[in-house]
């Protein structure tokens, strides 16, 4: 099953490479994997997507939480979070099939990023479930290059309203 | 006050309270060598990278403090690797720091530049490439702070040659920032309290005590929880001397070459209390059979540990001796308020019945025939003050050492548990020598190990650190032959090393040392009586003894412990 880790990093040299080496001499698999700071110049986050049942997940999060650049560690539920990826993708389309690319880009609400002679190049951001069913569907045209960022996440909000907010959305209706 | 990189790492060092640090010089390092002259901190000069590393984890094992190796980049950072993974499988405090080429050039492959930070990644808790000669004390103080804290281990400082020609303003900081290092040094008290409530339930408990009940200065904490208890306690390869082993609960060692009562009695046990152990499949054998029974109460520092080979039922978070005095408060206010434990007199006999039947034993020899190792260590033992520290290499020799020594104070065993070092003796007891000067240090040692580090008898003979050295020349890699001799049908490949090349009295001589050479069991005390009475350099004794020699009991690899095998003349029904 896969979990997804959002990990805060001290923004230092090496740091990547701490956490990476810390995966593979543990003998633990990196499934998807996405770093970018974070609105804190000091810190950055790294998403990690692993494939393991949860008593290694254990391991991994103890594990990862003992190296000294490590603050924090959030193990993000599918269920409780939002999802992210982003896709580019370079696909053949010749005349005679370029309308129906151009169709597919628009039922997932892609967009079409660079024009070539017989190939298109196409991006698009969304779940990981939709970028799976969006590549799927476009490699009976011919896919040249593909790329995907690796997901990133975070947990799913609130819904339930505080009390004082409440009050007013009662009092408006 | 401006100083240069270097001045400011060694005054960095002095800060942190460092007395002496043990090296060799080398081009990157040659700044930092310079402020040396001047500084108080003593420098041991090393003939090889590998035995400054084993002297600074010699030195902490003895007394504590974070043992300090200073090597220069390329091959100097490379040789000391091996003590590096050595502290970080054992868990030593110990600071190296590295000579760096100059950060400019870094990444062109200039002369004895090697990726040190990279390589040492994961032998380390944590190492610094510096970059700017002003974070120099800030980074030697997080060093140290990482180094003693939590979990102890090694760490490396990485430092670039301009670095540490280039000025920066001198401060010194009160304090560490590491918003990413917090140790939990405090058990939960909820958990404690059901520790203390399942000890006291239990008819069949056992102590498991590890390494972590010494880093922890835990041993009298240990001795009060088990005599209150009143519960056995083995003490696993790294924690010999951490329980007395002339106390009456003491079991001595488990696992693979461990006293048949302690490895019985876990395996039998309704709970084991692991303070500061980490389920090693050498204590472990088989894990599925595992002290199938018993329910488990783990102490450790590093949540990692907990739930890493077996799932504890009350896993505590803590320092040891912390949470074993918080245990002990728990257990007495349970007693105080009527709580009794269940009657483990059945227990006590069934555990008296296995220490009776199987003693760690051997067959003395036949006229004729060459020394016993365990006669060795029962003359040596018995020739040598309680307070005597043993430093031992890897191998068999380690293990009749463990088995045969009496351990009654803590920090008198120093050994290559985790990583199984041949080579760690000679230099780990001259570490340990210039940490506790005025105690006696024997290194005992094989003599394939002996040959790996031996060229450091050198640094003591010039620094006059006056230690003992007991080789146990059975002339093979006693240990593979051993596992040849009864896993590989006696098919015994490239194990034989010869008894008399080299030859060790020569060798003993040549190093400035006085070198014995004894080869039948008359000569045993003698030699012994001599060199004790030597004082003023060091002594080789050159004991030749019989290869054929095998380290009973034994857990075969991958077998359960429930298979432990005795040696043949103890093999008899069970009663």
């Amino acid at each position: 099953m896969h979990h997804t880790l959002s990990v805060v990093v001290e923004n230092k040299a090496g740091v990547l490479s701490r956490v990476a080496g810390l995966f593979s001499r543990r003998g633990f698999n990196i499934y998807s994997l996405a770093v970018a700071p974070t609105d804190d110049e000091r810190f950055s986050r790294i998403t990690i997507v692993v494939d393991v049942d949860s008593s290694r997940l254990e391991q991994i999060t103890k594990q990862l939480f003992k190296l000294v650049n490590v603050v924090k560690i959030r193990e993000l539920d599918p269920a409780e979070s939002v999802e992210r990826e982003l896709m580019l993708c370079t696909v053949a389309a010749a005349t005679d099939v370029r309308s129906q690319v151009i169709q597919l880009v628009q039922v997932f609400e892609g967009r079409i990023v660079n024009v070539g002679h017989d190939q298109l190049t196409v991006s698009l951001d969304g779940t990981p479930r939709k970028i799976d069913d969006f590549e799927d569907l476009l490699r009976p045209y011919g896919i040249v290059e593909f790329q995907r960022t690796g997901r990133v996440a975070l947990p799913k909000l609130d819904r339930q309203a505080p009390a004082r907010l409440r009050a007013v959305q009662e009092r408006v209706s | 006050m401006q100083l240069t990189g270097a001045q400011a790492v060694i005054k960095s060092l002095e800060m942190e309270g460092v007395e002496v640090m043990f090296g060799l010089p080398g081009g990157a390092i040659l700044p930092l060598y310079d402020p040396i002259i001047d500084s108080p901190i003593r420098h041991v000069l090393v003939r090889h990278e590998q035995g400054a590393g084993h002297m600074a984890e010699g030195y902490a094992h003895a007394t504590g403090r974070p043992g300090v190796a200073l090597v220069t980049s390329g091959p100097g950072a490379t040789n000391i690797v091996t003590p590096l993974c050595d502290a970080y499988m054992d868990s030593i405090p110990m600071v190296c720091i590295s000579g760096q080429v100059p950060y400019g050039v870094i990444g062109t492959d200039a002369f004895q530049e090697c990726d040190t930070t990279g390589i040492t990644m994961s032998v380390t808790k944590h190492n610094w490439l510096v970059s700017d000669a002003q974070d120099i004390p800030r980074t030697v103080k997080e060093a140290f702070h990482i180094a003693t804290t939590g979990r102890p281990g090694p760490v490396l400082i990485d430092v670039p040659k301009d670095v540490s020609t280039s000025l920066m303003d001198w401060y010194w900081p009160e304090t560490v920032d590491l918003p990413g290092y917090k140790p939990t040094t405090r058990g939960h008290p909820k958990m404690i309290r059901e520790a203390a409530r399942l000890i006291l339930s239990s008819r069949k408990p056992v102590i498991y005590a590890g390494g972590g009940i010494l880093r922890a200065r835990a041993a009298e904490a240990l001795r009060e929880l088990a005599e209150l208890t009143d519960i056995h306690v083995v003490t696993t390869l790294m924690a010999r001397g951490a329980f007395p082993d002339d106390h009456d609960l003491c079991l001595g060692m488990p696992g693979m070459h461990g006293n048949y009562a302690a490895v019985t009695s876990m395996q039998k046990a309704d709970l084991l209390i692991a303070l500061g152990a980490r389920f090693d499949d050498r204590v472990t054998g088989q894990l599925a059979g595992f002290a199938p029974d018993a329910k488990v109460i783990h102490v450790d520092i590093d949540p990692a540990e907990l739930g890493k080979v077996r799932r504890p039922d009350v896993p505590i978070v803590g320092d040891c001796r912390l949470v074993i005095e918080e245990l002990v408060r728990a257990v007495r206010s349970l007693l105080d308020s009527g709580v009794q434990a269940p009657d483990r007199s059945a227990w006590g006999s069934v555990v008296r019945g296995w220490q009776d039947s199987y003693p760690f034993a051997y067959e003395p020899p036949a006229d004729g025939d060459g020394l016993k190792p365990q006669m060795v260590f029962e003359h040596l033992r018995d020739s040598t003050p309680d307070d005597t520290i043993v430093v031992s290499g890897v191998g068999q020799h380690q293990m009749w050492a463990s088995q045969y020594w009496k351990f009654n104070h803590p920090y008198t065993w120093v050994n290559s548990g985790g990583l199984g070092t041949m080579g760690f003796a000679v230099p780990a007891a001259i570490g340990a020598k210039v940490g506790v000067p005025d105690r006696p240090v024997w290194a005992v040692d094989g003599d394939g190990c002996f040959q790996m580090t031996a060229q450091e008898l050198v640094t003591a003979s010039m620094e006059r650190i006056p230690i003992k050295v007991a080789i146990l020349n059975n002339a093979y890699l006693g240990m593979v032959r051993q596992w040849q001799e009864m896993f590989y049908d006696e098919r015994y490949s490239q194990v034989y090393l010869s008894p008399d090349l080299p030859d060790y009295v020569k060798w003993a001589e040549a190093m400035g040392c006085v070198g014995l050479r004894v080869e039948s069991p008359e000569e045993i005390q003698p030699a012994i009586d001599k060199a004790n009475e030597i004082d003023d350099c060091l002594v080789v004794i050159d004991f030749r003894t019989d290869a054929r020699e095998k380290v009973y009991p034994m857990v075969s690899s991958g077998a359960s412990n429930d298979d432990i095998q005795v040696p043949p003349f103890q093999q008899r029904p069970v009663h």
